[in-house]
């Protein structure tokens, strides 16, 4: 433990979980339901983020692919709910 | 953290991208609660999905690269992934935003409280 | 065997995520590789029936680092406007945009940029392709957005793609 990055890593996590509680008040609050939408999708950036900085606070590789994952499956569900909005189905035939 | 002993200059550089792009994290999630209808707050999540996230990554990259002693830029994957993925998603929630508020004008009805006319 | 560049530059590119993806150069890695891009090249050429041409790759690295640096200052100017006064938020406003672009690539280079950025969001093209709408979070000169879309991204994009 040197130097100043575990204290800037306890900062950074912090400052995450701040950012996913507005988050989820906004996700709780609404309006619309695209507001809803609009939330998840930063609530699953923000998890990511959170996973990348456990990742450089634990020194392991397998936060990384976490990462990823999210990734993957958070577009794909905020685009499918989206798309749902937009016109009432998501797979059009 | 493992017990090795990091040289000064990636301990600053790491610890600066890491405070500022969670502080750029917390700001645009503040944007959703503090802007006043849906188009604008379109505007503040992006300040996550781009600098936010890519001063993470770099730190993520800086990190491992020392640890491993040998350039890790695994990461790039997850930029390549935002950067082509992102805009998708925030632009069909934008068309479907407008769509939905032109059909709530038209039925004339008054269920949401946004006040923003859609183009 | 004139399509034949892009369909490449689309292999190397898959088969360099692959080898991203497993963080290796052993020989096995390398070999599955180059099977599946090549099968997931020939067998998606269906579905892609457009092909991108694009040229002037150095022209593409000089937008990419515009890009960078319009995508940081708006990131810092956008941060702004949220900690500060409520006057300024409240000045969100659609705009539209006269385009010259056509190519489809170019447009979706366009729009993944134009989203990118925070402080503008793409929210429509009209249907002959001519008029571009978009909203922007702190509208105060309408023709400042208008030169910055076309001189800076719109010029270079067409430069790469027509």
């Amino acid at each position: 433990m040197n130097g100043m990055l575990p204290w800037a890593i306890s900062f950074a996590l912090i400052a995450v979980t701040l950012a996913m509680i507005f988050t989820a008040i906004r996700l709780l609050r609404g309006p619309a339901a695209e507001d809803r939408v609009l939330a998840l999708d930063t609530l699953y950036v923000n998890s990511m983020i959170m996973m990348l900085t456990l990742g450089i606070q634990f020194g392991s590789r397998f936060y990384f692919d976490i990462a990823l994952l999210i990734a993957l499956f958070g577009f794909v569900g905020s685009a499918a709910m989206a798309k749902f909005l937009l016109r009432g189905e998501v797979i059009e035939p | 953290m493992t017990d090795g002993v990091i040289p000064f200059w990636v301990d600053l550089l790491g610890s600066l991208l890491l405070i500022s792009g969670s502080l750029l994290t917390l700001i645009g999630s503040l944007g959703l609660l503090r802007l006043p209808n849906l188009f604008a707050r379109m505007h503040g999540i992006t300040l996550g999905n781009t600098l936010g996230l890519g001063c993470v990554l770099l730190t993520s990259i800086l990190i491992a690269s020392i640890h491993a002693e040998r350039f890790v830029f695994q990461e790039v994957l997850i930029t390549l992934f935002m950067i082509s993925t992102s805009p998708v998603t925030t632009i069909l929630l934008m068309r479907s935003g407008i769509y939905r508020r032109r059909m709530d004008a038209d039925r004339k009805t008054a269920g949401h409280q946004d006040s923003s006319n859609p183009g | 065997m004139k399509r034949w560049p892009s369909l490449t530059l689309f292999t190397v590119i898959l088969f360099a995520l692959w080898l991203l993806l497993n963080d290796s150069l052993a020989p096995g890695q390398l070999l599955l590789g180059l099977m599946l891009t090549v099968a997931i090249t020939a067998s998606t050429a269906a579905i892609r029936p457009l092909r991108a041409h694009p040229h002037h790759l150095l022209t593409a690295l000089g937008l990419f680092f515009v890009v960078l640096i319009d995508i940081i200052r708006s990131n810092i100017a956008v941060a702004g406007i949220i900690l500060g006064p409520a006057k300024r938020r409240f000045n969100s406003a659609f705009m539209k945009i006269p385009l010259d672009l056509r190519d489809p690539y170019g447009l979706a280079a366009l729009a993944c940029i134009i989203t990118a950025t925070p402080g503008t969001v793409w929210a429509g093209l009209s249907p002959d392709g001519g008029t571009l709408t978009i909203h922007v979070l702190d509208l105060q000169d309408e023709e400042a957005w208008v030169r910055i879309i076309k001189q800076r991204y719109e010029r270079r994009l067409m430069e790469i793609f027509e």
